[in-house]
């Protein structure tokens, strides 16, 4: 065939059209980052917004061996944590001798110490792809962080290493001192890793990435070797974690051991895999769910722990594509337009569902109450009303909400099921459903 | 002229288990050799070993006068030699598009690039469009690959065996589990996308071993006992005694 203008257009249209979407897209969330600050300007959410901020540069670089690459690692952290060190002994040196780094470039840095950590321990870790690189990145995850006590001068021990934000050379008169200029600075880069990423999903290597997840051993049959492309993807991975571990050095001024260790490595998991790790935008979705929560709950509740955990199971148990994949099934369905079929099945299953939550978290707290915390006394206050941990009548409601909530929401589920069936049929007919 | 693929003396040994004896093997370039045998006679494992999914014991394997025993897969296939799998092969959450670009990818000399557009390369963009409408597949290109019918599966498995432009194509059981019908549409395929390549196959189906090959190979227990036209094959009564034999009563 040598009319390659038949099959090629229509693909070039579609392909453009996506464009002009996708700069869309892009736009609006640089916006929205600007604006953002305007219309929350107080200190806490500027804080929270910046976290948000690191943590999405973090799941979207774990993404890019989970999602991408089919590759599942449990020491991310080693890299974020030692962009962190790189960053605050940059900032240091470059203080004490006065070089003209700016702060806004210092994060580069960062990049630079992940990518070269993933560059020398990668080639040894990407041999073997699923179990093996599992416990792999386990083991050299537990080596950093345990020698990060040890090398004093290097991490700086228990009380990490401390830095100075203001002491580089100041940038368009800003001093970032203030957090609303963090924010800013986080933005930006923010904006930069997540279109960068992105763009890498789109080129020949991002597209063999996702053919190693899918079938290694074709991958072989193809010309490609897929350790080569591990490898590779594990180097990227490592460059933007560190750029995220940077910019946490530089919001808070320090960096230590607790960056490189166990519990960044699970957050950042969680984050990704409760976001949905089949589409770009899951990350994002899972690391501003997962820091909003965890600032959010860690003042509310002492077990907030606990309901990570339970929110875990159930994204796995239930939902293994995540938000953005419960969000991605609406898809053919609005496409369709018979999303307006399910809609009215979950206002329905929303009631008796929310009376479960709330009597499986009156539950919780009365026991943790009772339990752990008795020191605190017996009086706990949920959503705004006092229950008496001891008193049989709390203990008595909490059981009644649950098992009361269950069957019903039992009922409202299967409407929601049915419903379901029958939108996906019609959507089916219509051809937007293979 | 130098063979295609030469054999030499291969063994391959799992163990103490002898899979492949003393195997010796030569296809002239642009034929096309079918490699017949009963179940469990190494025909498989053959495959693997000239495509360098697994390293024979002793023994020599040359693509084009050129030494590939114990390169890995990739190298064989960089060097021009391209298989499909017995068992359905495809990158199953990715749509049929992306399947057979990734397959254009390497020959197209893109490797790894991190810093192009995928989709603003002309030359892959091209290819893959021809690649898809050779194997018929071109209206299916944004399902994913794991949606397909069984068929379809094949298909999309031989197009993604061609899709590097490789001189020495291997196809292992293509029309195995289909109806007559989608077996007559996959002999007619891949005899027009063989055209001018040299095709080592390997298939039960003996209308299609007769009707595609123009020499035919019989591997018993991990040896060759006979090689030549469908004709010879055909009167061969070793082969008749081992195999054909075996079919007729």
């Amino acid at each position: 065939m040598t009319d390659a203008a038949r099959p090629a257009s229509p693909i070039a249209a579609t392909a453009r059209s996506q464009d002009l979407k996708f700069y869309a897209i892009w736009l609006i969330a640089a916006i929205g980052l600007v604006a953002l600050p305007m219309i929350f300007p107080s200190g806490g959410s500027l804080t929270s917004f910046s976290l948000i901020g690191i943590s999405i540069i973090f799941a979207l670089s774990y993404n890019i061996l989970l999602g991408q690459t089919g590759l599942l690692s449990f020491g991310h952290a080693v890299y974020y944590g030692l962009g962190g060190f790189a960053v605050v002994h940059m900032m240091n040196a470059a203080a004490a001798h006065g070089w003209p780094i700016p702060l806004p470039f210092i994060p580069l840095f960062g990049g630079l110490g992940g990518l070269c950590f993933a560059a020398v321990i990668g080639w040894v870790m990407t041999r073997r792809a699923g179990t093996v690189f599992a416990m792999i990145s386990l083991g050299i995850g537990e080596l950093v962080a345990s020698s990060s006590l040890i090398l004093r001068s290097l991490f700086g021990g228990e009380s990490g290493i401390t830095t100075d934000r203001t002491a580089l050379p100041h940038m368009f008169g800003w001093t970032f001192g203030p957090q609303i200029q963090i924010y800013y600075l986080i933005a930006f880069w923010v904006m930069i890793a997540a279109i960068a990423m992105y763009a890498l999903t789109r080129t020949p290597f991002g597209r063999i990435c996702n053919a190693v997840r899918d079938n290694p051993e074709r991958v072989e049959f193809i010309g490609y070797d897929p350790h080569v492309v591990r490898y590779l993807a594990c180097c990227f991975s490592g460059l933007f974690a560190g750029i995220a571990g940077g910019l946490t050095a530089i919001n808070f001024e320090i960096a230590n051991s607790a960056y490189l260790g166990a519990v960044q490595s699970g957050l950042v998991l969680f984050a990704t895999f409760i976001g949905g790790t089949a589409y770009f935008f899951g990350p994002i979705l899972g690391a501003i769910l997962v820091t909003y929560l965890q600032l959010g709950l860690t003042s509310l509740t002492s077990v907030w722990q606990l309901y990570f955990g339970i929110i875990f199971i159930g994204i796995v148990m239930f939902s293994p594509g995540g938000i953005a994949g419960i969000l991605m099934m609406h898809r053919p369905l609005i496409r369709a337009g018979t999303l307006r079929t399910v809609i009215p099945s979950y206002l329905i299953a929303l009631l008796p569902t929310l009376v479960l939550i709330c009597g499986v978290i009156l539950g919780i707290e009365t026991i943790a109450r009772y339990t752990a915390n008795q020191g605190e006394g017996n009086a706990i206050n949920l959503f705004g009303i006092p229950f008496n941990a001891t008193a049989p009548s709390t203990w008595i409601v909490a059981i009644a909400m649950i098992v009361g909530g269950y069957l019903v929401a039992r009922l409202t589920w299967r409407r929601i099921a049915e419903a379901w069936d029958r939108a996906t049929t019609g959507a089916r007919d219509r051809g937007y459903l293979a | 002229m130098t063979a295609a693929i030469e054999i030499r003396d291969v063994e391959k040994r799992f163990g103490n288990v002898g899979i492949i004896h003393g195997l010796n093997l030569s296809v002239a370039k642009g034929e096309r050799h079918a490699v017949i045998g009963p179940n469990g006679a190494g025909k498989s494992t053959t495959f693997n070993l000239i495509s360098g999914h697994i390293a024979p014991t002793s023994g020599e394997i040359r693509l084009n006068g050129d030494l590939i025993s114990g390169l890995r897969p990739f190298e064989i296939n960089r060097r021009g030699l391209s298989r499909s799998f017995q068992i359905t092969n495809v990158f199953a959450r990715m749509t049929v598009w992306e399947n057979v670009r990734c397959a254009v990818l390497w020959a197209t000399g893109h490797r790894y690039a991190f810093w192009k557009n995928v989709d603003d390369l002309p030359e892959v963009r091209q290819r893959t469009a021809e690649i898809l409408d050779d194997i018929n597949l071109f209206h299916r290109r944004d399902v994913p690959a794991g949606l397909l019918t069984y068929a379809e599966q094949r298909e999309l498995e031989i197009g993604i065996t061609i899709a590097g432009g490789a001189d020495v194509i291997m196809l292992d059981e293509p029309t195995a589990g289909m109806s007559h019908a989608e077996t007559e549409r996959a002999v007619a395929l891949i005899r027009r996308l063989t055209e001018g390549r040299t095709l080592v196959i390997v298939e039960h189906d003996m209308s299609v071993v007769f009707g595609l090959a123009d020499r035919i190979s019989v591997l018993v227990y991990g040896h060759i006992i006979a090689s030549g036209s469908p004709d010879e094959i055909r009167g061969n009564p070793k082969v008749k005694e081992a195999y054909l034999g075996e079919e007729a009563t």
